[in-house]
């Protein structure tokens, strides 16, 4: 070794799991998964499931949701109570930096959260099926894949690797109408193939659908995924980060694209992404996420002309905008706190700089500041009370 | 600097410019070609090349950064690997301080390689997961031997202190960082070797914006403070105009359009940038940009289109750019467009 060890760096290895601690956590763990997943598992009938929407507006109701992954080093609280709304036919903007549990979120929405180690372990997502609502906390495995893809559709971040190199694009289009439209022919699949790639403007559809994945470019292959998305007429797609792969100017294509599509289906969109930018050009709404929570929400103008959330006010001003010229960038000391062992008082005290004494305290409530805006912060209580007094 | 004193330091260079032309660059790149073989016949002679830096000239002043831009693809990490001599140059000049990079022998080129150094786009992949942070920054300085090795700690660890590194994380290994941390580490690497001129190759497009601003403001700390030169590539366009003094816009290996940010921000010229500019979203919900939408994708660089390579996706196209290709010319104040719209107005 070339450097001699000193104390300092032994203090600091502290934390560390010895193999026996990880031993005993990985045994209480594995006793949790074993009891959820059998729930999950089994079989039972509809109304198991069957919940009433708070408001039959929405298309789907987050409330409360946890989803933990237990691993070897302890329990990591992904998403951690997260409770919102998405309108019909509206567009809802998740931001958030990476590791906020904005992706988990939208997983947990299609049960698709890695297993075993991934759970939802507490919470329900009521989803509006139209003249019914389940709760998609609560189905087996075995019913979800009704509503996995035709109810609910989802366009993931990378279109190299979410499309199967190994079959055509029309194979992999028509295993999708086939599988959720009963008594579907296969010159109907395909049919219904071409129409949605001309829907989604690939300019030679039937080229295209002869194609394999490496033939196309990663704006063509995005286009490929939402028109697969679409083609089950989706009451809800979520769009994962549709365009952080994607070069700007095919961004401004595809961004374009699915605003023009929400019209004509008449769909509603979640929208996860980590570009401030683009939910400000996109969503209706906006939700902001930290550390597994939900720290801010309301419209996008409420949201982008009067943010109050300390770490929203950060992530704006920490943004270069183009043609606002500042001399130096605010940033946001620190960085997000451990997932595995969280303070219990606000996540963000310790990154905050408007820290006041209530924030010791535990983790805030929400706040509502106005019908449609609501803030997870101290800082704001006080000037609720004095409005109801 | 205040603006008025800016004006005055870029006066006072211009006017040095005009005397003397290539005093006070420090990096100057005369038609540089770098191109790659991808065909080769029954002999080995290649037939096919991909364009990857199709004849790029520009220059850099010393303690100032160049902003590279384009779209993925478009040759720009290849231009600032070439550039360092990662990859040997096709054909062309590289002036680093009035030498010849290509001409240099090797031995000659690693008494250079201390003054010039990258930063790489990718922060989990460039640091070496055996080694503790201290080697790591420590290794290319006891190579050059800038220090003694008695010293070398000593040294390390003010370089750390430079970077916002504590002190504590000298026998950290990589795995145990962020990636904020890691691309602070990347940086104190690069920096250890007293370097006079840094290509930053997209260092903050893997980070998230709260840590973007803070590698961003570290970066513009330390070259005010070491007088650094950067070039700066980037695809984040906001990112590029925060942080550099003059910008060049790439399509397919080419450059088409070089300035001053200002001038390329307040007057683009070039079609390809206009559009570029337009497709970046603004974070205002009030601001309903007038959005010029490029069909198509970006062309293949092995086939590139004949005459102006943008003229496929232009649209302002004309008959000439199909068969000519656009000569890049200075219009006024160092703001050089290669495009066929402005040279048929002179």
């Amino acid at each position: 070794m070339l450097f001699k060890k000193n104390d300092s760096t032994k203090k600091e290895k502290a934390h560390y799991l010895s193999a026996k601690e990880t031993r005993a956590i990985a045994k209480q763990n594995a006793r949790i998964i074993r009891e959820l997943e059998k729930r999950k598992k089994k079989a039972v009938s509809e109304e198991a499931y069957t919940t009433q929407m708070r408001d039959e507006n929405n298309i789907v109701e987050f409330d409360n949701l946890h989803t933990y992954f237990f691993g070897d080093a302890g329990v990591v609280k992904a998403v951690d109570g997260v409770s919102f709304d998405i309108p019909k036919g509206a567009t809802v903007g998740v931001v958030g930096e990476s590791g906020c549990g904005k992706s988990v979120t939208s997983l947990s929405l299609m049960q698709l959260v890695q297993g075993p180690r991934g759970q939802i372990v507490d919470g329900s997502i009521r989803f509006n099926m139209g003249d019914k609502a389940f709760d998609i906390a609560k189905i087996p495995y075995a019913d979800m894949r009704k509503i996995r893809g035709e109810q609910i559709a989802m366009i993931f971040q990378e279109p190299m690797t979410s499309l199967n190199p190994v079959f055509k694009i029309g194979y992999q289009m028509n295993e999708m109408v086939l599988l959720h439209t009963p008594n579907c022919t296969k010159e109907q699949a395909k049919a219904r193939s071409l129409e949605m790639l001309e829907l989604v403007g690939i300019a030679a559809p039937e080229r295209v659908y002869d194609c394999y994945p490496h033939e196309l470019s990663g704006g063509m292959r995005q286009r490929v995924m939402i028109a697969i998305a679409l083609s089950c007429n989706p009451r809800l797609i979520i769009a994962d980060e549709p365009t952080t792969a994607l070069d700007v100017t095919i961004q401004a294509q595809i961004l374009d694209l699915l605003r023009d599509i929400k019209t004509k289906i008449d769909g509603s969109i979640m929208l996860i992404t980590h570009d401030l930018g683009v939910i400000a050009e996109m969503a209706d709404y906006v939700v902001v996420m930290y550390a597994g929570r939900v720290i801010e929400r309301g419209t996008t103008k409420e949201i982008f002309e009067n943010p109050l959330h300390p770490y929203t006010i950060g992530l704006q001003k920490s943004k270069p905008v183009v043609r606002r010229k500042v001399d130096r960038l605010y940033n946001i000391p620190g960085q997000v706190p451990n997932p595995i062992d969280m303070p219990n008082y606000c996540y963000f005290k310790d990154r905050c700089d408007k820290c006041i004494g209530k924030c010791n305290g535990e983790y805030p409530g929400f706040i509502q500041v106005s019908p449609t805006h609501s803030v997870s912060c101290y800082l704001y209580e006080d000037a609720k009370e004095e409005k109801n007094v | 600097m205040s603006n008025i004193e800016e004006t005055k330091v870029t006066e006072e260079l211009v006017e040095e410019t005009q005397t003397e032309n290539t005093s006070d660059a420090i990096l100057v790149v005369k038609n540089l070609k770098k191109y790659f073989p991808v065909e080769t016949d029954f002999f080995g002679r290649p037939t096919k090349y991909l364009k990857a830096v199709d004849d790029v000239s520009f220059e850099i002043k010393e303690g100032t950064t160049l902003g590279i831009v384009g779209e993925s693809g478009c040759g720009k990490t290849t231009l600032g690997r070439t550039i360092l001599r990662l990859h040997p140059a096709t054909e062309g000049e590289i002036l680093f301080e009035g030498k010849d990079i290509n001409a240099l022998k090797t031995k000659e080129m690693n008494a250079l390689r201390p003054s010039m150094q990258i930063i790489f786009q990718d922060p989990y992949s460039s640091l070496s997961p055996r080694m503790p942070i201290g080697e790591i920054i420590g290794e290319a300085v006891l190579e050059h031997k800038l220090v003694d090795k008695k010293d070398l700690k000593a040294y390390v660890l003010d370089i750390m202190k430079k970077c916002g590194l504590p002190y504590h994380y000298y026998e950290r290994y990589p795995h145990e960082f962020s990636g904020g941390q890691r691309q602070r580490i990347c940086i104190a690497t690069a920096l250890a070797l007293k370097p006079k001129f840094v290509v930053c190759d997209e260092p903050v497009s893997a980070l998230d914006v709260s840590i973007q601003a803070q590698i961003i403001n570290l970066l513009r700390d330390l070259q005010k403070e070491m007088g650094l030169t950067y070039i700066f590539i980037s695809h984040d366009l906001s990112v590029v105009e925060h942080i550099s003094d003059y910008i060049g816009v790439m399509y397919l290996g080419s450059m088409v359009e070089y300035g001053s940010t200002q001038d390329i921000f307040e007057n683009p010229m070039h079609p390809y940038t206009e559009a570029l500019f337009s497709a970046v979203p603004v974070p205002d919900p009030n601001v309903k940009m007038n959005r010029i939408i490029l069909s198509g994708d970006i062309p293949s660089p092995i086939n590139a289109p004949s005459g102006c390579k943008f003229h496929t996706r232009c649209g302002k196209c004309m008959e000439i750019c199909k068969t000519v290709a656009p000569k890049f010319k200075d219009y006024g104040n160092g703001h050089k467009v290669a495009c066929h719209l402005y040279s048929q107005e002179d």
